[in-house]
């Protein structure tokens, strides 16, 4: 196996804040590559910079072998990265579906000219992509607000659809930030099994979440971080095993505590 | 069949069923209207329209305000002018070399002023538009100065189109006024057209989406900045075509045309009508066409009651005009 992405010594300050620091790890093709680690650990900043929202201060990423370091964001869409937001970033003004067709952007021939005289060509090519975002959305279970307007949708569809956008640019990679955050038990279910028929069709899944059981579910390779540090790295038994991930999520104290109850 | 009668119902309230019955309305306009000055008002009205559909694809769909459109109006205006009377070109072609030579005007000024954003980008359009009648007023070998230049009237394959001519077609009389009435109605038929064309495409989705969130129009692949120059350029080249006519119609221009006040009012029409609906908009340059002429004996409260209008609307239609009627109207039916 191969690593798809490779991040190389990253860091990144905020005025004197190492909100990233000297952090490397590799994300294998085909993989659904977790990053966990509590709240400021710096994960969605980690997200915003491998995705060209952030420069970063130092370091590299690179992306099938390719360096990507600080590419712009519509520039790695081409290169076949795709994301979503923690809080959502929906266009309000347009459909559930437009929303969708944004997504294939990369796909469409864009021109002025072509726009203005609706060549049949790009008629056609438009009829195409409104065909394969509707399957999309019913795909990833928001199929029934496709006649919708964006603004009219519940917030758990609207996670929904950005995942419908992201897969709509047929991306080689998927980042996914807390794709379950105010989603009920049901609904998590629901996007676990998204994530893993997504998975299934070959595309590369980081997730960035808080919900454990969907992370030790679903992942391959865990990456714990915290302070931007880079904590533990393993399969999810191996995590779930780690002392130090065992303190930094339950607190310094919690290692004697269990230290104490395991019968030397 | 039930899918036939569902398209056909598609078609109707689609925008294109709005420019249908737009080019009716217009078509039947002069059973309505009898003197030339009526025609006046209206051929003003479509000329009109015509700049501010473009510049609602600038502000209204893609959200990037300009406060100096009237610059791109008036640039077209004076090149034909300039190019008609100083280098004896046909008004066609002058109106064609001015489309393209303000639309690369407008891409050398877009490109570094499009990088700025909200508040900051208004201010740079708006000092654009101060530079632009600076410019006319001062150059005066070129522009005539504040006297303003004339312009030759329009012809089209080798027929003159002036204002004061009477005109045969297959045994109907035509006069001038009422030609230039069904010329500008068909020049706006055919931006409404585009526009709406441009607004269902990739392209319009892209426009759409800066509007909605930059930052998810970036991660689906669209290069932002591009795509506002883009935007930029169309809608001045809307605004130089409609400049352009409104010169020959008129036959003699002043600075007035690229002013801030006629900037502002170009504005105001789009926000009035409704940012994002190319319906709107017509209507609201019908409304800011004809307002002056119910203020004809306190002409100097024209612009107090141009900023009242704007502040009622601000406040109780947000949305502006035909949004927000057709909103109610959406929501009485349910």
């Amino acid at each position: 196996m191969s690593a798809l992405l490779s991040v190389t010594n990253l860091s990144k300050e905020f005025g004197g804040v190492h909100a990233i620091e000297d952090l490397s790890f590799e994300v294998q093709r085909g993989h659904v590559h977790s990053i966990i680690g509590p709240n400021g650990a710096g994960k969605t900043t980690l997200f915003n910079l491998v995705t060209g929202l952030y420069q970063p201060s130092d370091g590299t990423v690179t992306l099938g072998g390719r360096d990507i370091t600080g590419r712009a964001p519509h520039k790695l869409c081409e290169m076949g990265m795709a994301r979503t937001f923690q809080n959502l970033q929906i266009c309000m003004n347009m459909s559930a579906l437009e929303n969708v067709m944004l997504g294939r952007h990369r796909h469409l021939g864009s021109g002025a000219l072509a726009a203005m005289l609706k060549l049949p060509g790009l008629r056609k090519a438009d009829r195409a992509c409104r065909e394969q975002c509707r399957e999309l959305m019913h795909f990833v279970g928001c199929g029934d607000y496709q006649d919708h307007a964006a603004s009219a949708m519940p917030y758990g569809a609207l996670k929904r659809l950005e995942i419908a956008r992201a897969l709509a640019a047929e991306p080689d990679i998927l980042l996914l930030d807390e794709p379950a955050a105010g989603l009920n038990a049901t609904e998590t279910d629901a996007l676990r099994s998204v994530i893993q028929k997504i998975a299934g069709k070959g595309i590369t899944v980081v997730l960035v979440e808080h919900d454990m059981k969907l992370v030790m579910n679903v992942s391959d390779h865990l990456l714990v971080i915290s302070y931007g540090r880079k904590l533990a790295e393993g399969t999810p038994e191996q995590i779930r095993e780690h002392p130090e991930v065992i303190a930094a999520y339950l607190g310094g104290g919690a290692r004697e505590r269990q230290a104490r109850e395991v019968p030397a | 069949m039930k899918e036939a009668r569902a398209m056909k119902k598609n078609i109707l309230i689609s925008p294109y069923g709005g420019l249908l019955l737009l080019a009716l309305m217009l078509a039947l306009m002069p059973l309505a209207v009898s003197n030339d000055f009526h025609y006046d008002l209206l051929t003003k009205i479509c000329l009109t329209a015509t700049v501010a559909v473009g510049l609602n694809l600038l502000v209204g769909y893609a959200g990037q305000v300009s406060l100096g459109h009237a610059a791109f109006y008036g640039a077209g205006a004076y090149a034909s002018a300039i190019l008609t009377s100083q280098y004896n070109l046909s008004p066609m072609v002058a109106l064609l070399s001015a489309a393209a030579g303000v639309g690369v005007m407008a891409w050398l000024v877009g490109r570094p002023i499009l990088h700025l954003k909200g508040h900051y980008l208004s201010m740079a359009t708006l000092g654009l538009g101060v530079i632009a009648a600076i410019v006319l007023n001062n150059e005066e070998q070129l522009t005539g100065g504040p006297d303003g230049v004339g312009l030759p009237p329009l012809s089209l394959f080798g027929h003159e189109l002036s204002v004061f001519g009477e005109y045969q077609f297959a045994g109907l009389t035509f006069t001038g006024v009422e030609l230039w009435y069904l010329l500008a109605a068909a020049v706006l038929v055919i931006a409404v057209l585009l526009a709406l064309n441009i607004i269902d495409s990739p392209l319009g989705r892209a426009l759409r989406a800066l509007h909605g969130s930059e930052i998810a129009a970036q991660v689906a692949g669209v290069d932002t900045a591009k795509y506002k120059l883009r935007v930029f350029v169309i809608s001045a080249v809307y605004a130089s075509v409609a400049g352009s006519l409104y010169g020959h119609y008129s036959g003699f221009i002043t600075p007035t045309v690229a002013s801030f006040e006629h900037s502002i009012e170009l504005i105001t029409i789009v926000v009035l009508g409704g940012m994002a609906s190319t319906f709107g908009v017509i209507i609201g340059a019908a409304i800011l066409v004809l307002i002056p002429q119910f203020l004809t004996d306190f002409q100097e409260l024209e612009m107090v009651v141009f900023g009242a209008i704007l502040m009622a609307v601000m406040i109780f239609l947000p949305r502006g005009l035909l949004p927000s009627v057709l909103q109610r109207l959406q929501r009485g039916a349910q």
